[in-house]
């Protein structure tokens, strides 16, 4: 296993290396770095001129400007990179700090919730197979793929941040709008949950009820400016995920991995009231600690109650884990969100991936960062959505179909077994190549994302180098996208072995 | 969560075609085994697939919609020096009437002056997304093409040869992938600048095949292997002949679907460049290029940037549906027509 993914590394590595030389040398031959100035007028031309070639070392050949850039990059190894100069002298090492953290940020969300959002899909509509579900996902799907990134970017803009501004100053629903919004919801959730005639009016109804009620005490009390999560809700939800999972993954009926679940949702709520004061004003390190030791706890939990299903229980507990510390920072952000609505009047501007010279606390900055990452989520999620829906709906059909399900299903195992332990693990397989295939063109999204939005990325880093002719950015560019590539499809040959033990031998 | 009533499977139809013994064929009629069962008319390999793709109901009405964009786009304002019955011309700037907006109405049909429009110097907007289209299409189809083309060839003999022609080609094949694809194709733009729409094609054609390579590899590689290929190679059949006769034939199904859907992303790739300024250039216009020119008049005359993003999701949206009809048409086991 280690001598299979060594040699995957290696041959992954050499193929960078071909890839950079490539690049670099498409890139300087794909215009006049010195253009601009040769038609200037300017009085120091020859001096600009001078300044500019040593900058970029135009006066040396292709292959010495390459080895430079070789050499200086494969100082990344001692954490030292030298990525040389812009065509103005800047050390583009330092640009590229700001720029690739704000992009992974998006990338990675993208992608989590891509992944997410699509494979549950994806088996929600292979198991209701040729519904009206089905029909109105697959519809979607091809929608979304064939949508045009910065068209609905664009459209995403007016209609998500700019109306959404304008509607935030004062946050109620009409009733039409509360009936529309449930009885559409309404409608979507009997169509997933399905079930004969009865049972099927029976969820839209209740779930019309509820989503009305809520709307319509979320709207009285202005919840949308003065919104508040608090115990209660964290209690309530944290309860709800940890059935949900359990149901999911062991069954109610294993009540072993059910208490070690409910543990953990009373350690969740445990350590945020005992570490309620760091909340308030905590930083990245301490937060990150505590949400830690909610998982950690999870484990712990799963490790005592487990008993003949220890791995399992434990693996629960740390998914009701996750979600806990999920909820524990939803609160206070929620908290924080009053802050932020007063620091800045509409929240979600429609350019840049924070506002300039912001002054609030934590929870607000936090806040700050996040509205301004949700448009260009949604964007850059929607395509990758659509194709891991299909994806994962046409591997869990061809499982479905195979003899061992067969098998499975007449040795008489309840359907939920069926679908999680013998079809989902097999089905998994295909789509872990699939995600970390995508994950590249998913930076290569952002770039038009981040084109945009304006934010200062890497995708503006790559398009000014490129426009200007200026190798040191498009190669910082590629340096990350290309290692990040690789990260991903190594993660993914990890999955691969912890799915199918025959890769591990 | 999960109903008991519904069965889960697709209700699967034997495949005449499918060679050797299918299960439930086997267990529902155990005398005959094998799976020649209709006694009605029967089919060669090509009807069937003919038949089942002309029945896939949204993979005809996309063939209507994308035929009648095409038709509309050509004719509309002509190509080269053939006139075409628009009478505006795209390049052509004029009084702004009425602030330009478009005088296209459906109840009752009729066109107007302008359909789709003016721009800021008066250019008819109608015009300018025509020609736009054209070009879109233009690309779209030739990459599509030249990539499959490339492609095929590409896996087929890394495929068919294996050894060191493999190793080579496959590495080109993974330096290629390793640089993301907007990346590629925004650099190959840049230097086709002064090359026209036929260099930018040309240029995305080089950086799309490698998908189809992969996948025409992998049912070469499987295909190579059979049994029809070894007998034919025990009777002496030379290689050109095992490649164009027996491999060939039989990968058509994958290389047809990927090249439709190879269209869809070609014309997606091409918009997207053209946004950022890599792709087409002025004085020729894409619906890429013209949605990148008129993204910020949204609030004032949204028309400018609602049609161009029409057309490429129509287009778009089209040809994956008929990709998709295709790939039912080809693979009997999704089918769920009964024939």
């Amino acid at each position: 296993m280690t001598k299979f993914i060594l040699r995957r590394m290696g041959i992954s590595f050499l193929v960078l290396l071909g890839g950079s030389l490539l690049l670099f040398v498409l890139t300087i031959n794909s215009g006049d770095p010195i253009e601009d100035l040769r038609e200037s007028n300017a009085d120091n031309r020859d001096y600009l001129i001078r300044q500019r070639t040593a900058y970029m070392g135009l006066d040396q050949p292709w292959y010495s400007r390459y080895w430079e850039w070789l050499t200086g990059a494969a100082k990344c190894v001692t954490l030292n990179c030298d990525l040389g100069t812009n065509r103005n002298g800047v050390e583009v090492t330092s640009l590229l700090g700001n720029a690739a953290s704000s992009t992974l940020r998006l990338v990675v969300l993208a992608t989590v919730l891509a992944i997410v959002i699509g494979i549950t899909v994806g088996i929600l509509t292979a198991i209701r197979q040729y519904s009206g579900f089905d029909y109105v996902v697959t519809f979607l799907a091809f929608l979304f793929f064939s949508l045009p990134v910065f068209w609905a970017a664009v459209l995403l803009k007016e209609y998500g941040a700019i109306r959404f501004n304008d509607w935030i100053v004062e946050p109620t629903f009409t009733p039409l709008q509360i009936l529309v919004t449930a009885g559409l919801l309404g409608i979507a959730v009997q169509a997933v949950m399905g079930g004969d005639l009865k049972r099927r009016a029976l969820t839209a109804g209740a779930t019309l009820v509820f989503v009305g009620a809520v709307m319509y005490y979320f709207s009285a009390v202005e919840w949308f400016r003065r919104p508040a999560f608090g115990a209660v809700l964290i209690l309530v939800v944290g309860v709800a995920a940890a059935v949900g999972i359990t149901a999911l993954l062991a069954g109610l009926k294993n009540r072993k991995v059910m208490w070690s679940a409910l543990t953990t949702v009373g350690a969740g709520l445990a350590v945020y009231f005992a570490f309620l004061p760091v909340l308030r004003e905590p930083t990245w390190l301490s937060l990150l600690a505590i949400l830690a030791l909610v998982v950690v706890l999870g484990a712990v939990s799963g490790w005592f109650w487990g008993g003949y299903s220890r791995r399992l229980a434990m693996g629960v507990s740390v998914a009701v884990g996750v979600v806990m510390a999920f909820l524990i920072v939803v609160d206070r952000a929620v908290a924080g969100w009053m802050g932020l609505l007063s620091l800045k009047s509409r929240p979600i501007s429609t350019i840049g991936s924070q506002t300039p010279n912001f002054t609030g606390d934590f929870w607000e900055s936090f806040l700050d960062k996040g509205v301004q990452i949700i448009l260009p989520t949604i964007v850059l999620t929607l395509v990758s959505v659509a194709s891991y829906t299909r994806y994962t709906r046409s591997s869990m059909l061809e499982v479905l179909e195979q003899d061992y399900v067969r098998t499975a299903r007449s040795k008489g195992l309840s359907e939920r077994v069926v679908i999680v332990k013998h079809a989902f693990r097999n089905a998994l397989i295909p789509i872990t190549t699939i995600v970390a295939f995508d994950f590249a063109g998913l930076i290569g999204g952002a770039i038009i994302t981040e084109q945009v939005f304006g934010w200062k990325g890497m995708g503006e880093l790559f398009q000014t180098g490129l426009k200007t002719v200026d190798p040191a950015p498009v190669m910082a560019f590629f340096l990350v996208t290309g290692t990040a590539a690789v990260l991903m499809n190594l993660a993914a040959d990890l999955a691969y072995a912890g799915l199918d033990p025959r890769i591990r031998r | 969560m999960t109903d008991p009533n519904t069965p889960h499977r697709p209700e699967k139809v034997p495949t005449p075609a499918g060679g050797g013994i299918n299960p439930e064929t086997s267990m529902m009629e155990p005398a005959t085994g094998t799976t020649t069962t209709t006694e009605q008319k029967s089919y060669s390999q090509n009807q069937l697939v003919l038949r089942r793709f002309l029945r896939h109901k949204g993979a005809m009405a996309s063939m209507i919609v994308l035929v009648f964009v095409t038709i509309l786009a050509i004719s509309s304002i002509g190509v080269g020096p053939i006139p075409g019955w628009w009478d505006k011309d795209y390049t052509r700037a004029a009084n702004v009437i009425n602030g330009g907006s478009p005088t296209l109405s459906l109840f009752p049909f009729t066109l107007g002056e302008h359909p789709f429009g003016q721009d800021s110097t008066g250019k008819d907007y109608f015009a300018l997304v025509m020609r736009g289209t054209q070009i879109s299409l233009l690309i779209a189809f030739v990459v599509g093409l030249l990539s499959t083309v490339i492609g095929t060839i590409i896996g087929g003999l890394a495929g068919f040869y294996r050894g060191w022609v493999e190793s080579v080609l496959m590495r080109l094949t993974d330096l290629v992938i390793v640089i993301p694809l907007l990346v590629l194709a925004a650099v190959l733009g840049k230097i086709a600048a002064s090359w026209g729409v036929w260099g930018l094609a040309l240029m995305l054609a080089l950086v799309t095949w490698t998908g189809l390579a992969r996948l025409v590899r992998g049912e070469v590689l499987s295909l190579r292997e059979r049994e029809f290929v070894a007998s034919a190679r025990a009777i002496g059949t030379g290689s050109r002949r095992i490649i164009f006769k027996h491999i060939l034939p039989n990968t058509v199904g994958v290389i047809i679907v990927s090249a439709t859907l190879s269209i869809a992303s070609a014309i997606l790739l091409e918009t997207a460049l053209s946004f950022l300024g890599f792709g087409v250039r002025p004085p020729d216009v894409s619906l890429g290029s013209l949605i990148s020119q008129y993204q910020n008049a949204f609030t004032t005359r949204p028309w400018l940037f609602w049609w161009p993003g029409l057309f490429i999701l129509a287009i778009a949206l089209t040809v994956n549906f008929i990709g998709d009809g295709l790939r039912d048409a080809f693979d009997p086991r999704q089918n769920r027509n009964k024939d």
